[in-house]
């Protein structure tokens, strides 16, 4: 009985993990000039969509002191920049491309996306 | 004019209207052509003259208005961070220390075999749970931390791995310390595995701890960089001679450097002359000489005279800038070869979670008893074995180290993509002019007949030739000031030949010089310098023949003379099994003459300045991948065309922008080093890559318990900490190895 129990609520986890951590659906935020960017256990927000030609102003704000977030990579742009603990980073952009670029931590653990329309 | 972009940030705002009478009163400093200051981030973007406008300026004109304007604040933030960092490095430090003897403690008195030899009282499970609880909730607290603002975001990193494992263990041994008989009466041996949830974040706390400092290693060449900055200046101004900060010094300034002086910012030298090393920025080991009208770049080191020289570029706009701007964005780019680690790493986490309920349900259903303790220790064990980490770091550490190393033997990269590209490259194109060769022509031989001397010649020749500004006269003027042929001779009736030569009275003999046709066409015999003028001509050089009173006297003959380093760059690129190609707007012969002598058999001669790019793709078209070395504006197409575009540095800011690889100095053998920078860095990350899936494929399954129904084999979470600790920390240091190795 306690196997059955084990097993069933192993599957439910299982389905839990996938739905809570790869299903998660994230509302993209439209900048017109500029936006700030938490960052707390992952960018808030996460998905932003910015003009092309023209230039948004992308504020990091690292309230996490986890060593991972201490760096942001938007390889796309070619832009890697070190994020002091509580203090505000500009970063200018002014993409030439439309589509959707991937940013992270330094090691690739947290995600965020620019959507240039 | 010099106009400049400056933002910095003000202290001191508090409301929308600061904005209007900071702008305000930026905007009235004669000079500012747009000011604008953001509340949000507290920081003004002025837009101003550089050469009207000094950083003082601007900070009275903030500081006029009751704000405080912290143009050295980029300085000043980068220290304070630095000082963040040590402070949080020695924070992690004691935690390691004290997780370590608190959780070697419990591992003293509960391991099977120690325990033996260990004091009553650490077999006590009250007394291992009041050593574990410090362990985890204060050392651990950072786990707990992570886990939890991931969580509101519905992601999930190391910290979530490592807190569900270590709390799960300390759950349970708090468990079997309290309610002993309740976990006998389902058989199930009452032992708790404090050891386990200590050990395992001591062991963690310390990888992170030596990871930290290993990967302040891999952008260090940057801070070198920012440290070959000068501090201040010796500006001349009204007569008055003084130092000043650097951030003052403007466009204009008139500076001077002493012997052993560090050259502040990029200039042109007004007076004096001196022999500058330059190492630092362009790489170029033998110092440079120097004398009025040569330029000088900020950084480099005066050597021994002294000159006073004008400031032609300042602050970011500096060739040091410059440089610094090239790495960091190379530093942020992403090389291919990342996109699988990062597909991968994005859903890593939630699979290991999942691996590990797996595995726990798989276990506590089959596994043998007490099954529930075995089930956990394994799950345990998958959660914190799994190093995500490693993966992250495996390319971009290379890559820090790679542009860092390149950057301080003068060679640019532009992006990771272009140091992935260019350990492929199958050909080498390089174009002749300036790049092969020196580009300006050189006297390679002076010849003389019916009794004249090779001083005699050369003498005559610079009489004529002073003056001018034609290449030709130039080499034969600097010549015979090398052979000492001196003093030159006054020069009468001076009559110029257009397209030919000259004609003169020296010291009332009648001298002509110029070409061939010149003297025939003056009805000179030429037949006693035949064989050297058709030998000399056959060599692809220039001449110039001289006739004194209506008899051919000599033949000087000058050529564009090949790079000292030429030969040896191309036998090097030959033994990494390169192609090399010459590309010249020159005749087959005059090609022929340089391609002998340094070892090229592919020659595309009269090649037309529109018709390098086409032959850049007609051998790419050949399925290679080809490399482009060039200098001129008139290259730019062709290094834009080519899978990897390499500048020489004396090269045009045309030809920079269209290249991959830039390189500060004028030494082929740069070309080799970027070459082999590349195949070294590409190593070193596929090793990295290689290392951390290898780990991660195979050691996830074996802590699992992938290999027990074989031979009884299951990973002890103890084990699972020591391999994921080591496992970031190996990437990274392989990375920092590459530091060491010769790229020339």
């Amino acid at each position: 009985m306690d196997k059955i129990i084990v097993t069933i609520s192993g599957i439910l986890g299982v389905l839990f993990t996938y739905w809570f951590f790869l299903m998660k659906r994230g509302k993209t935020v439209t900048v017109k000039d500029e936006i700030e960017i938490t960052i707390e256990g992952g960018y808030s927000p996460e998905s932003i969509s910015i003009p092309k030609g023209k230039t948004s102003k992308l504020t990091f704000f690292r309230k996490d002191p986890n060593a991972c977030l201490e760096e942001v990579v938007l390889g796309d742009f070619k832009i890697r920049r070190q994020l002091p603990l509580n203090q505000k980073v500009t970063i200018e952009l002014t993409p030439q491309q439309t589509g959707e670029f991937k940013y992270s931590c330094g090691m690739g653990m947290y995600h965020g996306k620019i959507i240039v329309r | 004019m010099t106009q400049i972009k400056k933002t910095f940030p003000i202290k001191g705002m508090h409301c929308a209207s600061c904005v209007l009478v900071l702008e305000k009163s930026l905007k009235e400093v004669v000079g500012v052509s747009s000011a604008n200051v953001n509340l949000a981030t507290e920081k003004a973007t002025v837009e101003y003259d550089s050469e009207k406008v000094s950083d003082k300026e601007l900070e009275s004109a903030v500081a006029n208005v009751g704000y405080k304007a912290l143009i050295q604040e980029e300085m000043q933030s980068e220290d304070k961070e630095k000082a963040r960092k040590l402070a949080e490095l020695s924070a992690l430090k004691i935690k390691v220390v004290w997780s370590l003897v608190f959780g070697g403690l419990v591992l003293w008195g509960s391991f099977p075999g120690l325990r033996d030899f260990s004091p009553k009282i650490l077999q006590n499970f009250w007394f291992q749970l009041i050593l574990a609880t410090p362990v985890q909730f204060w050392a651990g607290w950072e786990f707990y931390r992570g886990t939890i603002t991931s969580l509101r975001h519905r992601t999930a990193n190391m910290d979530t791995l490592v807190a569900i494992g270590t709390t799960v263990a300390y759950f349970y041994s708090a468990f079997v310390t309290a309610l002993p008989r309740f976990v006998e009466s389902i058989n199930v041996e009452a032992m708790p595995y404090f050891d386990v949830a200590t050990i395992v974040i001591g062991l963690i706390l310390l990888g992170r701890y030596f990871e930290a400092k290993a990967k302040a290693g891999t952008s260090e060449a940057i801070q070198k960089l920012i440290g070959l900055q000068a501090k201040t200046a010796r500006v001349i101004r009204d007569g008055k001679e003084a130092d000043i900060p650097m951030g003052e010094v403007v466009i204009g300034d008139t500076i001077r450097v002493r012997p052993g002086d560090k050259i502040p910012v990029d200039g042109i030298i007004i007076e004096g002359e001196s022999s500058v090393d330059e190492s630092m920025v362009t790489g170029e080991s033998i110092p440079v000489d120097k004398t009025t009208g040569d330029s000088v770049i900020g950084a480099s080191i005066n050597t021994n005279g002294t000159f006073i020289f004008k400031a032609t570029r300042v602050g970011s706009e500096t060739m040091l800038a410059q440089i610094i701007k090239l790495v960091q964005e190379a530093q942020g780019s992403k090389a291919p070869i990342q996109r699988l680690a990062d597909l991968v790493s994005s859903y890593f986490v939630p699979v290991v979670i999942m691996l590990a309920i797996g595995t726990f349900v798989l276990w506590y259903t089959v596994g043998p008893n007490p099954a529930l303790l075995f089930a956990l220790l394994n799950t345990v064990a998958v959660l914190i074995i799994a190093c995500p980490c490693a993966m992250g770091l495996a390319t971009p550490t290379a890559i820090m180290v790679g542009t860092g190393k390149g950057a301080e033997h003068g060679i640019l990269i532009k992006d990771a993509e272009s140091l992935e590209i260019a350990h492929k490259i199958k050909t080498i194109i390089f174009d002749k002019t300036g790049t092969l060769t020196e580009g300006k022509p050189k006297v390679t031989d002076v010849i003389a007949y019916s009794g004249f001397t090779e001083q005699d010649i050369l003498r005559y020749e610079a009489s004529l030739e002073v003056g001018s500004s034609h290449p030709l006269a130039k080499a034969i003027i600097t010549e015979t000031e090398l052979r000492k042929a001196l003093p030159l001779e006054p020069i009468e009736k001076f009559q110029s030949v257009p397209g030919h030569g000259i004609r003169a009275l020296i010291q009332g003999k009648h001298v002509l010089a110029g070409k061939e046709k010149l003297i025939s066409d003056n009805n000179i015999a030429t037949d006693i310098g035949r064989l050297d003028i058709d030998r000399l001509a056959g060599e692809g050089k220039t001449l110039s023949l001289l006739a004194v009173d209506g008899k051919l006297a000599g033949i000087i003959a000058a050529a564009d003379t090949v790079k000292p380093s030429a030969k040896k760059a191309i036998d090097n690129l030959k033994k990494l099994g390169i192609e090399v190609v010459m590309l010249t707007g020159d005749n087959q012969r005059t090609g022929n003459a340089i391609a002998q002598q340094v070892g090229i058999s592919r020659i595309l001669a009269e090649v037309l300045p529109d018709e390098k790019e086409a032959e850049v793709r007609k051998i790419q078209a050949e399925g290679k991948i080809v490399a482009m070395v060039g200098d001129g504006i008139n290259d730019a197409p062709a290094l834009a065309a080519a899978d990897v575009g390499i500048a020489m540095g004396n090269g045009t800011d045309v030809a920079i922008e269209a290249a991959d690889i830039t390189l500060m100095n004028k030494d082929l053998q740069s070309v080799v080093a970027a070459i082999i920078l590349s195949k070294k860095t590409m190593r070193t990350i596929k090793q990295n890559l290689f290392w951390a899936f290898a780990y991660n494929i195979i050691l996830i399954p074996v802590a699992m318990g992938a290999l027990y129904p074989f031979w009884g084999i299951s990973l002890n979470p103890i084990f699972a900490s020591v391999a994921m600790a080591t496992s970031s920390i190996s990437v990274v240091s392989n990375s920092l190895l590459l530091k060491r190795k010769h790229i020339i």
